[in-house]
């Protein structure tokens, strides 16, 4: 567990993705199975342990520790696993292998968990302790989603992300079969029902790129501001995936008891009270709930809208062109009023399509999708039969209020700014932005920065008010946690407005005017 | 005489009334007694300056040769005004020392300033005073401070080298002290080529050089394309312009801090290294146990952990509450 102490360590203090691909990548090469199959899990949410309470922790400590100093300590240290990890007394530093830990963790009863988390405690340093408290209390905050753990596996050998993505689900730690197979062995068989299968995805693409299509060839639907989700019913087995193959059918209990068909349907989640589709911002308060609350369930209620047939009544449609596979979708009826079909649009030309995009019936269309009516459906992205032409960015100018340093690549640069627009005679913070500039630019900015300072907070610079970014974004959402009241998505710097006075900038009440 | 009366904190900090002196003042007066060369312990200024001979020749690098007013060494036993004074070697930074205060009749204090009592490279190692008083810091006077072998730290720095060979690793060090140790202990690890450090090292690290500590090749940090995949540098530094002459740089500190990952995070630190030349909880126990002094004072820092501890061993103790001193000074 030593060397898994060590990258939990390493993980939680880089924020580069690439430096923390390359920390994981390192430590599953290194280490023997079936270590690096549970660090794995852990690492992803996988690990299915008996939850420690911090209950249970702090009755540990009160047979160790004056309640003074405890107290004293865990109000400096601000987290209730490192104080603990930091004050137990031991003199030993055994390098205990992860897999005691889980066993440990997963088999003891209750009733002889304290003695068992304290005799583990005993062995261990401090780093190798605070590793094993985070593991108990199952919680890692380390910043690495299982889609990256997914892109360090495929870093590792022949098999690809795709690859991987597609028998995940069938698998369980620690992983062997997964790990064999990455080193030149058999590829796993995909033993579960309603496996993940890799998703077609679509380019970017402009009115000019168009032109040289014949659009007779095209279909055209909606392009919907939801999520794409993979939903599958396979005799009885129900999932919901993302298009990286998360499993998000925990946070969508009324939409998977939906799924009344037998297929994998390609499709977008929304949420949909009646006919309306609403927001992006209401599909998020959805997200990431490992339970729903019965009121949620009513005010959000999940749909989905389904524009692709991948499997359907046993059959595999994946090879058959896409006009045939949309005959299927359009003969086939979903029982449940949650699920219905993305419309085909209407147009001859891209000049009609054109005019589509440009006044869309509803707020949460972002776009139109176009695909070629002969096109198969393959996983990934390949060039050319699918493309998304979404909508233009709203944009917004906006003052120059904060800036942050950056890490890696960016150590020493100003480079994370926040921006605010006029509310009355004041400035409020409507969003930060970290992209959007040349790397040039991002010198100028810099410079900017560091010459118009007037306070500074750690890494933080508060600057005079003198730059006007134009600022592009996707959607803008109410939201109550911002002093502003909106919150904006996907805001990026798109020019740098060194001729306008701060004074012509954006004002809040026409950023509210833009909230669906 | 009683202890209050020989020693007590004032404005312009510990103030000496039968010796007419203040230790570690930090603001001009007519005569201090400097335990170490660190900035908010020895300031310039003052009518009349004691203390070890490398704190002297620190106080004259950082401010030139006139400091202040006289300057005296202090070597064995000396007297100042009714009271003898004398300086014993407290393993903090090059110089460092504790200050004995005797007076004619009275108790014995011991004044012992920011002390540390692990080996350290670049220091000659703490002496125990036997004292009625000893005065104490308190910087990590919680027992969740447990600093880890210094060693242990740098296997760390060379496994995250090894990790990202293609990265330089620059690595946050207090100017005076910090730095020279984190290159000497960089040298016992095995780290043989050139280190680079930051222009507002190379006095500092040249004094240590000439008193004999060695610190091997060490070369400038001011190019455009640094030769060295490890660069010292003050902390200061990171904020500055300087640093964009890294590509993709891990940047690190070597703090006692760092032991707690939100002070890490803090800082912005991906490397963080725990090394301190402050003494951690079990060292300022263990001295003061050694120590047993009648009464113990603490001078800053975490008071309430140590006085709670204090407390329960039985020791009386009181905080002097002295402001000005910085937890870890640049």
């Amino acid at each position: 567990m030593r060397a898994f102490a060590h990258l939990l360590e390493r993980l939680a203090f880089t924020p580069a993705r690439n430096a923390k691909l390359r920390l994981l990548r390192h430590y599953l090469q290194a280490t023997p199975d079936p270590d690096r199959g549970h660090a794995l899990a852990a690492l992803t949410g996988d690990l299915k342990l008996r939850a420690v309470t911090p209950g249970l922790l702090r009755g540990l400590m009160a047979d160790r520790v004056d309640a003074q100093l405890f107290a004293l300590s865990y109000d400096f240290v601000g987290d209730l696993a490192e104080t603990i990890a930091l004050l137990w007394q031991t003199d030993r530093d055994e390098d205990v292998p992860l897999h005691q830990a889980v066993a440990l963790l997963a088999q003891t009863g209750k009733a002889g968990l304290p003695a068992a988390i304290a005799t583990m405690l005993d062995r261990l340093g401090p780093s190798q302790r605070l590793a094993f408290l985070k593991l108990a209390t199952g919680n890692m905050r380390v910043g690495l989603s299982a889609r990256m753990a997914r892109i360090a596996l495929a870093e590792m050998g022949d098999p690809d992300v795709a690859d991987i993505e597609e028998i995940w689900h069938g698998l369980s730690p620690p992983y062997q079969p997964l790990f064999d197979w990455i080193a030149g062995g058999a590829r796993p068989e995909q033993a579960a029902r309603a496996p993940f299968r890799p998703v077609m995805l679509s380019t970017p693409v402009d009115l000019d790129q168009l032109r040289a299509f014949d659009p007779g060839d095209y279909m055209a639907e909606w392009k919907w501001d939801g999520i794409r989700v993979q939903a599958i019913n396979d005799a009885g087995t129900r999932r919901l995936y993302t298009r990286t193959g998360e499993d998000i059918g925990d946070s969508f209990p009324d939409l998977v008891e939906a799924l009344d068909f037998e297929g994998a349907v390609d499709g977008e989640l929304l949420v949909r009270r009646g006919d309306a589709v609403a927001g992006f911002g209401d599909l998020q308060k959805r997200l990431g709930r490992k339970s729903v609350s019965r009121a949620m369930l009513d005010s959000h209620p999940a749909g989905l809208r389904v524009y692709d047939l991948m499997l359907w009544q046993g059959r595999d449609l994946r090879g058959l062109p896409l006009a045939q596979r949309r005959a299927v979708l359009d003969a086939a009826t979903f029982e449940n009023p949650r699920i219905d079909i993305s419309p085909l649009l209407e147009f001859a030309t891209w000049d009609d399509l054109a005019a589509l995009r440009a006044d869309p019936p509803a707020a949460v269309i972002e776009g139109v999708m176009i695909k070629r009516r002969d096109s198969a459906y393959v996983g990934g992205r390949p060039r050319g039969p699918w493309f998304k032409w979404k909508r233009d960015p709203m944009v917004v100018d906006a003052v120059l209020l904060y800036a942050q340093r950056g890490h890696g690549k960016r150590s020493g640069f100003y480079s994370d700014f926040t921006f605010g627009v006029w509310d009355g005679e004041t400035l409020v913070p409507v969003g930060k932005a970290y992209f959007g500039f040349t790397d040039d630019e991002l010198r100028e900015l810099d410079r900017f920065v560091r010459q118009n300072t007037v306070d500074r907070f750690g890494p933080v610079r508060a600057v005079a008010p003198g730059l006007v970014l134009e600022v592009a974004f996707e959607g803008l959402n109410a939201s109550a946690r911002h002093k502003s009241g909106v919150a904006m998505r996907f805001p990026r710097i798109s020019r740098i407005r060194w001729d306008k006075p701060v004074a012509e900038a954006d004002r809040l009440d026409t950023l509210k005017a833009m909230i669906p | 005489m009683r202890a209050d009366d020989i020693l007590h904190p004032t404005e312009a900090g510990l103030y000496c009334p039968p010796g007419d002196f203040h230790i570690d003042p930090i603001r001009p007066v007519a005569r201090a007694l400097i335990t170490h060369g660190h900035g908010d312990h020895a300031r310039a200024g003052h009518g009349a300056v004691l203390a070890t001979r490398q704190t002297l020749e620190i106080m004259a690098i950082r401010y030139g040769a006139d400091f202040a007013g006289q300057r005296q060494v202090a070597e064995g036993a000396i007297r100042v005004g009714d009271t003898t004074v004398s300086f014993h070697p407290a393993g903090h930074i090059l110089g460092s020392a504790q200050i004995a205060v005797q007076p004619d009749s009275g108790p014995r204090i011991v004044v012992s300033g920011d002390y540390c009592r692990r080996a350290n490279p670049v220091c000659a190692p703490f002496q125990p005073v036997p004292c009625d008083v000893f005065v104490t810091e308190a910087t990590f006077g919680l027992p969740v401070f447990r600093h880890p072998d210094p060693a242990d730290e740098m296997a760390r720095l060379l496994a995250s080298m090894a990790e990202f060979p293609d990265r330089p690793h620059l690595i946050g060090a207090y100017a005076l002290g910090k730095a020279q140790r984190v290159i000497a202990l960089a040298r016992q690890a095995g780290i043989d080529g050139p280190i680079a450090i930051h222009g507002a090292l190379q006095r500092l690290s040249d004094y240590h050089v000439e008193q004999g500590i060695a610190l091997g090749p060490l070369i400038p940090a001011t190019a455009a394309d640094v030769p060295a995949q490890l660069v010292i540098a003050p902390p200061s530094a990171f904020a500055s312009a300087w640093v964009q002459r890294f590509r993709d740089p891990v940047i690190g500190f070597a703090s006692g801090w760092m032991q707690v990952r939100a002070r890490a995070r803090q800082r912005g630190v991906e490397l963080p290294l725990v090394i301190s030349d402050h003494v951690d909880w079990p060292q300022v126990t263990a001295t003061i146990r050694e120590l047993a002094p009648a009464e113990v004072w603490i001078t800053h820092g975490a008071e309430e952990g140590l006085m709670r501890w204090c407390a329960l061993e039985g020791i009386p103790s009181r905080p002097l509450r002295l402001v000005g001193y910085e937890d870890e000074p640049e």
